[in-house]
C-alpha cells in the first residue's frame, strides 16, 4: 500500500507535490511538534519581546517574550488536528445525509434539502459567536460548530453528484435487481463520487482552518495558555508595526498550510475509480 | 482544371504505445481529398480506424496516441501545425464534430437548449436570442418534436434517437464548413434515420458545408456520400467514387462488408411446448407512463396505453417501432423500475407487484434487464469479476471460491478471456462491455431476459456476434427473450414474435412469418420500407416518410389511430373521425396478424 502511495506521488505535477510535501510537513509537525520543541510553551525564555532570529530562539520571541519555535510547534496541532477531525465530521456527515436524499425518494429528500438550505443561511462568523457565547469556548465545541457549519456546502456538492449518478442505468439495473438502497448507495454510487469529494473535503479544511484561526484571532478560539495557529497572530499583534517575526511566523505557517492542501486536491488524478 | 480541394489529407500515419512501450500505427498512409460541398464517408468495422482519422481533422488524437506524420488541410488551416488556441478557436466552430453515442455527451443536469447554442455561445458568434431561433429551426428540420418547447426540456426526458438528432443540432448551430458526422444514425430507427438523413443532406446542400460521414453502414454511405473511402486495420482498401464502390467493387474486403450488412434469417429454435400452462409473462392491458397520475387514470406523460403481449419459456418477442414509442418504457415496467398506471403484469401466471417494493428475491432473478447502452450500464468504479460476482452473490449466496469459479465459467459463456476478470469497465471495448452486460443477466439464471436494444450502439459485425451469442444461450440455456430494437431486419431475423409500436399502442402484432409477406399495417409498412437499400439514388427515390394525403380536422376523441399525422394510407372523414378497430390481417400461407387500422386486407394491398 505505501509502496503504491508512493509510486502514485511520483506521477503527480510539480505543484502536487510542492503541495504534498507541505502537508506532510504540516502533519509531522501536528504529530510530533510538541517533541521537537526546544522550551516549554508557556516559559518566559527570552530576554526581551518581539526579539528577532537567533541562535537560541530560531523564530524569535513572542510579546511576553516566549519562544516562537516551540509555540508554533505545539500550536499547529490544535489548528490541524481540530480543522481535519471538523472537515471529517462535515464530509461525512453531508456525504451520508446526501446518498440518503439521492435514494430516499422526494419524502426524503425535500425535507433534507430545505434542512439544509437553513443552515447554509445562517453565516457562520455570527453562529459561531453565538454558540461560544452561550456554552463558553471548549475544543469540542469548535469542532462541532466547524463541522455544522461546513456540512450543507459538503452536502449540496454531494448531493449533486448522488442525485445525477443515481439517474445512471448502473444503478437502475441494480434496483431492477433488487438491491437494497444502502447497498446502491455504498457501492453503486458512493465509489464514483470519491474524487470530486477529496477535492471537496481539502477545501473545507482550508475554510475550517480559516474559521478556526478567524475566532481565536476573535479571542473565541482555543483557549490561553494552549494556542493554535491563530491565536498565536492575535496575541502578537502589537508585533505588526515592526514586522515582528513572532507574528509573520504563525501567518505564514497558516498560508502553506492552507496553499499546501489547495495544490494537493488540484494536482490529484482527474478521476476517482474508487481504488 | 480541378480546382484546389476544401479538405486533403496525404500521407496521414497515427501511432499509438503499446504495452512495452514501443510505437506502431494504428492508421498509415491515409490519402483523401474533397471539394467544398462534397460528402466524403469513410466505412470500415469496429477498429479499423475509422474515427481515430476523423478526429485527426479536429486536430485530436486519443490519450495514448499521436499523429506521427503526414498533413491535414481544412481550408486554408494546416491542421498538423496548429497550437492549442487555435485549434479550440476551430473546433465547434468552423469545424463540427457529431459523435456516436449523444446520451453520454450531453450535461444530465443543464437544459437541451443551453447546451445546443452552447458552442455559438462560447465563440460569440451570435446573441443568445439568434441563436435560440436557430436553435428552434434546426430542431424543426430534424424532425424533432415540439420543436418550440423541446429546448426547455433535460436530457433524461428524451429518448436515445431524440438526443440524437439533438447533437446534430449542436453541432450544426454555427454553420460549420466542415462537419464531421460519426456514426450519427447507428443509434436511431429507421424511420427517423431516413428523415434525419435528408436533413442532413439538405443542410449540407444548402449550406455547402463539406461533410465526412463515418459509418459501419454501405447503404446509409451509398445514400449520403460523393466518395467512400473503405478501411481496414489502419489502411485503405479501396477509395473511389460512391457508385463505383458500390456497384462493382474491386476489392475483396468490400464485398464481404456488404455481405454482413444483412443479417440472415436464423431457423426458428424449437418450442418447448408445455400445453395447459400459463406462459411465462404476460402483460394484461397496461398504461404507463411518466409524471403523477392525473384524475382520469393517465400520467402527466402517457407513454404506453392498452399494451397485451405473452412471451412463453423459451421464446422471443420482439418489440420493434421508433425513438420514443415506449420500447423502453414497456422493459422498464416488467422489471419493475416504473409502476403502470393500470394493468398487470403476471410471471407464470402470478401477477407481480406494480413496483419494485413487494417483489420477492426470486421474481427479481427471473427477469433481467439488459440495458442499451452498455457504456453507462456498467459501473465505471468496478471491474468486471465485481460486476459479474454481484448477482451470484446476492441470488445464490455464492462466494469466495464458487463464486469465482462461476465468473470464469460465465467468461468463457461469452467467449471473454479470463484475463479480463480484475480489468475495469473503462478498459474495454464496446462490444467487449455489451458482452459483460449480458453476462451480469446470465449470472442471475434467469427466465426472461430483457433486452433493451442490445447491439443498436456496436457496429454490425460485432452486432452480428452478438446476436449470434444470444441465439446460442438461448438455445443452450432456453431463457425467453424479449428482444427491443428499432430495426426490423434484425427482430424478423432472430424473433419468434412481433410486436409492432407507435406511439406507445401496438399496431400490428402476430409471428415472424406475418413479417414477410405484405399488407401490413401502414406503420409497418412504413418501417419496412425505411431501411436502406444498397444502392446511391435510394433515399430520392423512396417514398417512405413522404407527405401524407390531406386529410380534414381530427376530431378529439382520445382513441383516434395515434399514426394518422403521418400515414400515406389514411381515409379523410374515417380515420380523423373514427377510432380504428384490431382485426385480424390474414396472409395466406404466412400466417396472420392483428392489427389496428380501419384498412382491412384489400385496401391495404391497394393502397
Ligand atoms: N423520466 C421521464 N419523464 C418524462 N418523459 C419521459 C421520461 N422518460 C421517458 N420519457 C418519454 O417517454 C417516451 C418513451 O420513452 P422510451 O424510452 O420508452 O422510448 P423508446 O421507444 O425506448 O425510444 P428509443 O428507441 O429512443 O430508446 C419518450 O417520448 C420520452 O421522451
Ligand atoms: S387507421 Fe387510418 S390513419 Fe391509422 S394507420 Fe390505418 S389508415 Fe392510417
Ligand atoms: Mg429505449
Amino acid at each position: 500500500m505505501i509502496a503504491s502511495a508512493f509510486k502514485r506521488a511520483k506521477t503527480l505535477p510539480l505543484s502536487g507535490k510542492v503541495g504534498l510535501t507541505l502537508v506532510l510537513f504540516w502533519l509531522a509537525v501536528a504529530l510530533f511538534g510538541p517533541m521537537l520543541a526546544p522550551y516549554p510553551v508557556g516559559a518566559f525564555v527570552a530576554y526581551d519581546v518581539f526579539e528577532g532570529q537567533s541562535a537560541a530562539h530560531w523564530l524569535g520571541s513572542d510579546y511576553l517574550g516566549r519562544d516562537v519555535l516551540s509555540r508554533l510547534l505545539s500550536g499547529a496541532r490544535y489548528t490541524v488536528g481540530l480543522a481535519a477531525a471538523a472537515a471529517m465530521l462535515a464530509s461525512a456527515t453531508g456525504t451520508a445525509l446526501a446518498l440518503t436524499a439521492a435514494v430516499g425518494g422526494a419524502k426524503v429528500e425535500e425535507p433534507l434539502s430545505r434542512f439544509m438550505d437553513m443552515l447554509i443561511s445562517i453565516p457562520s462568523k455570527i453562529f459561531s459567536l453565538v454558540l461560544v457565547a452561550a456554552f463558553g469556548s471548549s475544543l469540542p465545541l469548535l469542532l462541532l460548530i466547524a463541522a455544522i457549519t461546513y456540512v450543507p456546502g459538503n452536502y449540496r456538492i454531494a448531493r449533486a453528484l448522488a442525485v445525477n449518478l443515481a439517474q445512471m442505468d448502473y444503478v437502475q439495473v441494480a434496483r431492477a435487481r433488487g438491491e437494497g438502497r444502502f447497498h446502491i448507495a455504498i457501492t453503486e454510487i458512493l465509489p464514483n463520487m470519491i474524487h470530486p469529494l477529496l477535492a471537496d473535503f481539502g477545501l473545507r479544511f482550508v475554510f475550517i482552518v480559516l474559521l478556526l484561526s478567524g475566532l481565536s484571532f476573535l479571542g473565541l478560539g482555543v483557549q490561553p495558555p494552549d494556542a493554535d495557529l491563530g491565536s498565536l497572530v492575535r496575541e502578537n499583534i502589537s508585533g505588526l508595526g515592526e514586522g515582528a517575526l513572532a507574528i509573520l511566523a504563525p501567518a505564514v505557517a497558516i498560508a502553506t498550510l492552507t496553499v499546501g492542501v489547495n495544490l494537493l486536491i488540484d494536482a490529484l488524478p482527474g478521476r476517482g475509480k474508487g481504488r | 482544371m480541378m480546382e484546389k480541394p476544401h479538405v486533403e489529407v496525404k500521407g496521414l500515419t497515427v501511432t499509438a504505445r503499446n504495452a512495452a512501450g514501443e510505437r506502431f500505427p494504428i492508421v498509415s498512409g491515409i490519402d483523401f481529398a474533397l471539394q467544398r460541398g462534397e460528402v466524403l464517408a469513410l466505412i470500415g468495422e469496429s477498429g479499423s480506424g475509422k474515427t481515430t482519422i476523423a478526429l485527426t481533422l479536429l486536430g485530436h488524437a486519443r490519450p495514448g496516441a499521436t499523429i506521427a506524420g503526414g498533413s491535414i488541410r481544412v481550408g486554408d488551416a494546416e491542421i498538423s501545425t496548429l497550437d492549442r488556441s487555435a485549434l479550440a478557436e476551430l473546433r465547434g466552430n468552423r469545424i463540427a464534430y457529431i459523435a456516436q453515442s449523444a446520451a453520454s455527451a450531453f450535461n444530465p443536469s443543464r437544459t437541451i437548449m443551453d447546451q445546443v447554442i452552447e458552442p455559438a455561445m462560447i465563440h460569440g458568434l451570435m446573441p443568445r436570442a439568434t441563436a435560440e431561433a436557430k436553435a428552434v429551426d434546426l430542431f424543426r428540420a430534424l424532425a424533432l418534436p415540439f420543436p418550440d418547447t423541446i429546448g426547455a426540456r433535460y436530457p433524461h426526458q428524451l429518448s436515445g434517437g431524440q438526443l440524437q438528432r439533438l447533437m446534430a443540432a449542436m453541432a450544426l448551430i454555427t454553420d460549420p464548413e466542415l462537419v464531421i458526422l460519426d456514426e450519427p444514425t447507428t443509434a436511431l430507427d429507421v424511420t427517423t434515420q431516413i428523415e434525419v438523413l435528408r436533413a442532413f443532406k439538405a443542410v449540407v446542400l444548402e449550406r455547402g458545408a463539406t461533410a465526412i460521414y463515418v459509418s459501419h453502414d454501405l447503404a446509409v454511405v451509398a445514400q449520403m456520400a460523393d466518395q467512400i473511402v473503405v478501411l481496414s486495420q489502419g489502411r485503405i482498401r479501396e477509395a473511389g467514387a460512391a457508385a463505383q464502390i458500390l456497384h462493382a467493387p474491386a476489392d475483396d474486403y468490400t464485398r464481404t462488408l456488404m455481405a454482413a450488412a444483412r443479417p440472415a434469417i436464423r431457423p426458428t429454435p424449437v418450442k418447448v411446448a408445455l400445453p395447459a400452462a400459463a406462459p411465462l409473462l404476460e402483460i394484461r392491458n397496461v398504461t404507463a407512463g411518466y409524471g403523477r397520475i392525473g384524475k382520469d387514470g393517465l400520467p402527466r406523460v402517457p407513454v404506453l396505453r392498452n399494451i397485451n403481449l405473452t412471451i412463453e419459456r423459451g421464446g422471443t418477442l420482439g418489440v420493434i417501432g421508433e425513438s420514443g414509442s415506449g420500447k423502453s418504457t414497456i422493459a422498464r415496467v416488467i422489471a419493475g423500475l416504473l409502476r403502470p398506471a393500470s394493468g398487470q403484469v403476471l410471471l407464470d401466471g402470478e401477477p407481480l407487484p406494480p413496483g419494485l417494493d413487494g417483489r420477492s428475491r426470486e421474481q427479481f432473478r427471473r427477469i433481467q434487464l439488459v440495458f442499451q447502452n452498455a457504456d453507462t450500464a456498467l459501473n465505471p468504479a468496478h471491474s468486471v469479476g465485481q460486476i459479474l460476482a454481484r448477482p451470484l452473490a446476492f441470488y445464490a449466496g455464492l462466494k469466495g471460491n464458487a463464486a469465482h469459479l462461476r465468473v470464469l465459467e460465465l467468461l468463457d459463456l461469452i467467449r471473454l478471456p479470463a484475463s479480463l476478470i480484475d480489468r475495469n469497465i473503462g478498459g474495454l471495448s464496446g462490444g467487449q462491455k455489451q458482452r459483460v452486460n449480458l453476462a451480469r443477466a446470465l449470472a442471475a439464471d434467469p427466465q426472461i431476459i430483457l433486452c433493451d436494444e442490445v447491439t443498436s450502439a456496436l457496429d454490425t459485425v460485432v452486432g452480428a456476434a452478438i446476436l449470434e451469442l444470444m441465439a446460442e444461450l438461448r438455445r443452450e440455456l432456453g431463457i425467453a427473450t424479449m428482444f427491443i430494437s428499432h430495426d426490423i431486419s434484425t427482430v424478423r431475423a432472430i424473433c419468434d414474435d412481433i410486436l409492432v409500436l407507435y406511439s406507445g399502442t401496438m399496431v400490428e402484432t402476430g409471428p415472424r412469418t406475418a413479417f414477410a409477406t405484405a399488407p401490413f399495417h401502414p406503420y409497418t409498412n412504413l418501417l419496412i420500407g425505411s431501411v436502406p437499400e444498397m444502392r446511391t439514388g435510394w433515399l430520392e427515390e423512396s417514398h417512405a416518410g413522404a407527405a401524407p394525403p390531406p386529410i380534414g380536422a381530427a376530431g378529439d376523441h382520445p382513441d383516434l389511430c395515434r399514426f394518422l399525422p403521418r400515414c400515406a394510407a389514411r381515409v379523410d372523414g374515417l380515420c380523423n373521425i373514427t377510432p380504428p378497430p384490431r382485426h385480424g390481417l390474414d396472409k395466406g400461407s404466412a400466417g396472420a396478424s392483428r392489427i389496428l387500422c380501419h384498412h382491412g386486407d384489400e385496401s391495404l394491398i391497394a393502397s
